[in-house]
C-alpha cells in the first residue's frame, strides 16, 4: 500500500515535471522575437517610418509574436554591434532596413547560424540571411502615366538623392510612362545628393517650377519639394507614403512602400520551418508597393487608364520595361517583344528617352 | 523679358528667401562674437527655434507669435552657453558644441507629436509699391514676406549700432579688449550675457522661419547643418553686418545655381556640383583671412577667452 502510494506520489511528480517542462518549452516556441533596425527615427515621415508600419502591420497580423527596433543607428560598425545585442538576447529574426547595414549583417549572420537574418535593398545573402525589395518601378510607371496626361507644359521635374540604380530605375519607369501618354514630355532631373535635407530639396523644386515645370515629381523622403509645388500652384508625386495631406491640392497620387506583407511573410515562413534564404524582390501584386489614391484634381479618363494599365501590371501581361525602350541617345535598348531582365533592372545606370539630366559616375 | 532672364530673377527671388535662413543666424553671431564669445551652437539653437516656433504657429495659427517664440526659445537656449562660458568660463568651444547636441536631443524628444504635422497658414509676399518695379532688383527684394524686410532692417539697424554709437563701442571693445572695456564702466560679463542672448534670438529667428514659412512642416533635423554655414558665414563677413547679406543670399542662391545647372542638362557631375558650397565655404575662408591679416580688422581679439577682473 505504501509503495503503491509512493509510487503515485512519484508519477505525479514526475509528470509535473514534465508537464511544467513541456509548457515551458511550448511557450517559447510560441513566443517568437522580431528586431528590426531602422537608420532613421521610427516616424521619420519617409523611409524608416515606412518599415515600422510594417512592423505594427505584422504584429497585427501575428499577435503571438514580440518585436522590438533600434532607430537612428549608424551604418557600419555601430549597426554590427546593434545586431550582436539582439542575436545574444535571443531574438530569433532580425531585419535590418538600410543599404549599408549590409556588410556588418553578413559578419553577424556568419556567428549566430540558428538566427535568421533578412536585408532590406541589398545584394549579399548567407545560408541564414535574405535580401527583401520591392518593385516601386510598377507605381513608378503608373504615376508617370498620370503625370504625362496632367501636364500641359510637358516640363516634369523630378527631384532625386543619389544616383542608386534603385532611383535610375524609378526615374526610368516614371518617364516611360509619362512618354507613352504624353510623347512630348520631358522627365528633368535633379539630384540633391542627400537623404535628406528640406531646403535643398524645396530648392530643387524651385529651380523645376522657374524652369516652367507644373509637375514635380519627389524621390526624396521629405515632403518639401511637394509643398514648394503647391505653393505655387502645381502638381507633385509623393514619395514612400501617401503624401496627400502635406499638400491636398497638388499631390496628383503617391507610390507607397507596405513592408508589412513581406514581414508577415517571412515570419509565418520562419515559424513553418520552411523560411529559406532568398532574394525577394516582391511586385504589386505581392501588395509591397501600390499606388496611393488619386487626388481630386485628376479626372475619370486618366484614372481609368491608369487603372487599366494597373490591371495588366497586376496580371502580369504587362512590365514596364518591355520593348522597345530607348536610351537618352536614342539608341535601341530592349527590342520589341523582349523585355529587360531583372539582373539589368538592379544594375541599371543609363536613362530612357525622355530623360533630361545625367547620372553622377559614383552614386551614393 | 526673355525666357533666360526671367527664371533668373525668379531663382534670384528664392535665393532671397532660402538665404534669409541664414541671415538671421549670421547676424546674431556677429554681435555675439564682437562681444567676445564664440557660440557654436548655432545648430542646436536654430533647430530649437525652429520647433517651438513651429509648435506655437500651430497652436496660435499665427505665424508672427511662432516666430516671436521661435526667437525667445533659441535666446533662451543661448543663455546655458551663456552661463557655462561668462559666468563659469569654461571652454566656450565645448560648450558650443554640446549646445547643438543638445538642441538636437531635445528636439527630437519634443517633436515626436509633431512629426510629420505642416504649418498651414501661408505668409504671402508684400510687394513694395515703387520699389518692387524696379527691373529685376524689384522682383527680387522688394516682393518678399515680412520676415525678409525684418531681416533688412537688422541689417541696417545692427550696422548702425555697430559702427555708430556708443553702445556699438562698447560692444567692439568688449570682444577685442575686455580689460579696456571693463576700465571704460562696461559690465562685461553683464553685457556678453546680453549680446549672447542676442545671438541665440536671431539663431531661432532663422529656424522658425524655416518651419513657419520655407518648409513648414517638422521633421527631426529639418535644419540639416545650416547653423554651421552660418558659422563660417560670420567669417565671410568679416563680423560685418552688411558683408553677411552677400554671403547669405550667395549661399542660400548657390543650391539654386547648381541645381539651374543640372536642369538645364549640363553635364557636370552633380556630384561635383554639390560640393560647391564646401568648396565655396573653403575659398571664402581663406580668402577672408587674407584680406584680415593684410588689414587687421575682423577677428575680435578676446574672442573666446572668458573675462574676469581679478586676472590683469
Amino acid at each position: 500500500m505504501k509503495r503503491i502510494l509512493s509510487i503515485v506520489v512519484l508519477l505525479c511528480f514526475a509528470s509535473a515535471i514534465i508537464f511544467a517542462g513541456g509548457q515551458k518549452e511550448q511557450k517559447k516556441e510560441q513566443k517568437l522575437k522580431v528586431a528590426f533596425i531602422y537608420v532613421g527615427p521610427h516616424n521619420d515621415g519617409g523611409w524608416s517610418q515606412s518599415h515600422d508600419n510594417g512592423r505594427l502591420y505584422l504584429q497585427k497580423q501575428i499577435p503571438g509574436i514580440e518585436t522590438t527596433y533600434s532607430e537612428n543607428v549608424p551604418e557600419g560598425a555601430p549597426a554590427e554591434k546593434v545586431m550582436r545585442d539582439y542575436a545574444n538576447q535571443g531574438y530569433n529574426i532580425i531585419f535590418a532596413t538600410s543599404f549599408g547595414f549590409m556588410d556588418p549583417m553578413l559578419k553577424v549572420a556568419k556567428d549566430y547560424p540558428n538566427i535568421v537574418f533578412e536585408h532590406c535593398s541589398g545584394y549579399k545573402t548567407a545560408k541564414n540571411m535574405g535580401t527583401y525589395f520591392g518593385r516601386m518601378y510598377q507605381p513608378d510607371y503608373l504615376a508617370g502615366l498620370a503625370a504625362g496626361f496632367m501636364t500641359k507644359t510637358n516640363y516634369i521635374g523630378f527631384v532625386a538623392p543619389f544616383s542608386t540604380p534603385e532611383v535610375v530605375r524609378e526615374i526610368n519607369a516614371f518617364t516611360i510612362g509619362a512618354r507613352e501618354t504624353n510623347p512630348k514630355a520631358e522627365v528633368h532631373v535633379i539630384w540633391t545628393n542627400s537623404w535628406f535635407d528640406p531646403v535643398k530639396e524645396a530648392n530643387a523644386a524651385n529651380t523645376l517650377l522657374a524652369n516652367n515645370a507644373d509637375i514635380i515629381a519627389s524621390g526624396v523622403d521629405s515632403p518639401a519639394a511637394l509643398q514648394a509645388a503647391e505653393k505655387q500652384g502645381k502638381y507633385g508625386i509623393g514619395y514612400d507614403s501617401d503624401m496627400s495631406s502635406f499638400a491636398p491640392k497638388a499631390v496628383l497620387t503617391s507610390r507607397i512602400w507596405h513592408w508589412g506583407v513581406y514581414y508577415t511573410k517571412a515570419v509565418k515562413e520562419v515559424q513553418a520551418g520552411t523560411w529559406k534564404s532568398s532574394q525577394y524582390w516582391g511586385s504589386m501584386k505581392d501588395g509591397i508597393v501600390s499606388l496611393a489614391p488619386f487626388g481630386p484634381m485628376v479626372p475619370d479618363n486618366v484614372k481609368q487608364y491608369v487603372e487599366k494599365k494597373q490591371k495588366q501590371i497586376l496580371d502580369g501581361t504587362f512590365d514596364p520595361f518591355m520593348g522597345p525602350v530607348y536610351d537618352q541617345s536614342g539608341a535601341l535598348k530592349v527590342k520589341k517583344g523582349e523585355q529587360l531582365s531583372d539582373t539589368d533592372k538592379l544594375n541599371i545606370q543609363w536613362f530612357v528617352q525622355g530623360v533630361v539630366g545625367s547620372i553622377p559616375k559614383s552614386g551614393s | 523679358m526673355t525666357e533666360q532672364s526671367s527664371i533668373l530673377v525668379t531663382l534670384s527671388a528664392s535665393a532671397v528667401r532660402s538665404g534669409t535662413i541664414l541671415l538671421f543666424p549670421t547676424l546674431g553671431e556677429i554681435i555675439t562674437e564682437r562681444s567676445g564669445v564664440i557660440n557654436l551652437g548655432i545648430e542646436g539653437m536654430m533647430i530649437i527655434g525652429a520647433l517651438f516656433g513651429f509648435i506655437t504657429g500651430n497652436l496660435t495659427h499665427s505665424p508672427y507669435i511662432g516666430f516671436l517664440v521661435g526667437m525667445l526659445a533659441g535666446g533662451l537656449t543661448s543663455l546655458i552657453h551663456a552661463f557655462i562660458s561668462i559666468t563659469l568660463r569654461g571652454n566656450q568651444i565645448v560648450s558650443g558644441l554640446a549646445l547643438t547636441i543638445f538642441g538636437l536631443g531635445l528636439t527630437n524628444f519634443f517633436g515626436q507629436d509633431w512629426i510629420n504635422k505642416k504649418f498651414t497658414i501661408p505668409v504671402s509676399s508684400i510687394a513694395i509699391p515703387g520699389l518692387s518695379k524696379i527691373p529685376v532688383i524689384g522682383p527680387v527684394l522688394f516682393n518678399q514676406d515680412i520676415f525678409v524686410y525684418f531681416s533688412y532692417i537688422l541689417v541696417v539697424f545692427m550696422w548702425f549700432v555697430l559702427f555708430k554709437t556708443r553702445t556699438g563701442i562698447h560692444l567692439r571693445a568688449l570682444g577685442e579688449n575686455a580689460q579696456a572695456a571693463g576700465a571704460m564702466g562696461v559690465e562685461v560679463n553683464k553685457s556678453r550675457y546680453w549680446w549672447t542672448f542676442f545671438g541665440g534670438l536671431m539663431a531661432g529667428a532663422g529656424g522658425a522661419y524655416l518651419t513657419l514659412v520655407y518648409a513648414p512642416f517638422w521633421l527631426d533635423g529639418i535644419t540639416a547643418g545650416r547653423g554651421w554655414i552660418a558659422v563660417a558665414l560670420v567669417i565671410f563677413a568679416m563680423w560685418n553686418p552688411l558683408y553677411a547679406v552677400i554671403g547669405a543670399y550667395l549661399f542660400g542662391g548657390i543650391d539654386s545655381v547648381q541645381f539651374q545647372l543640372q536642369a538645364s542638362g549640363t553635364t557636370i557631375p552633380s556630384s561635383l556640383l554639390n560640393m560647391q558650397p564646401y568648396l565655396m565655404t573653403f575659398i571664402v575662408v581663406i580668402a577672408a583671412t587674407i584680406v584680415l591679416r593684410k588689414r587687421h580688422i575682423g577677428t575680435p581679439r578676446e574672442l573666446g577667452i572668458p573675462y574676469s577682473r581679478e586676472e590683469k
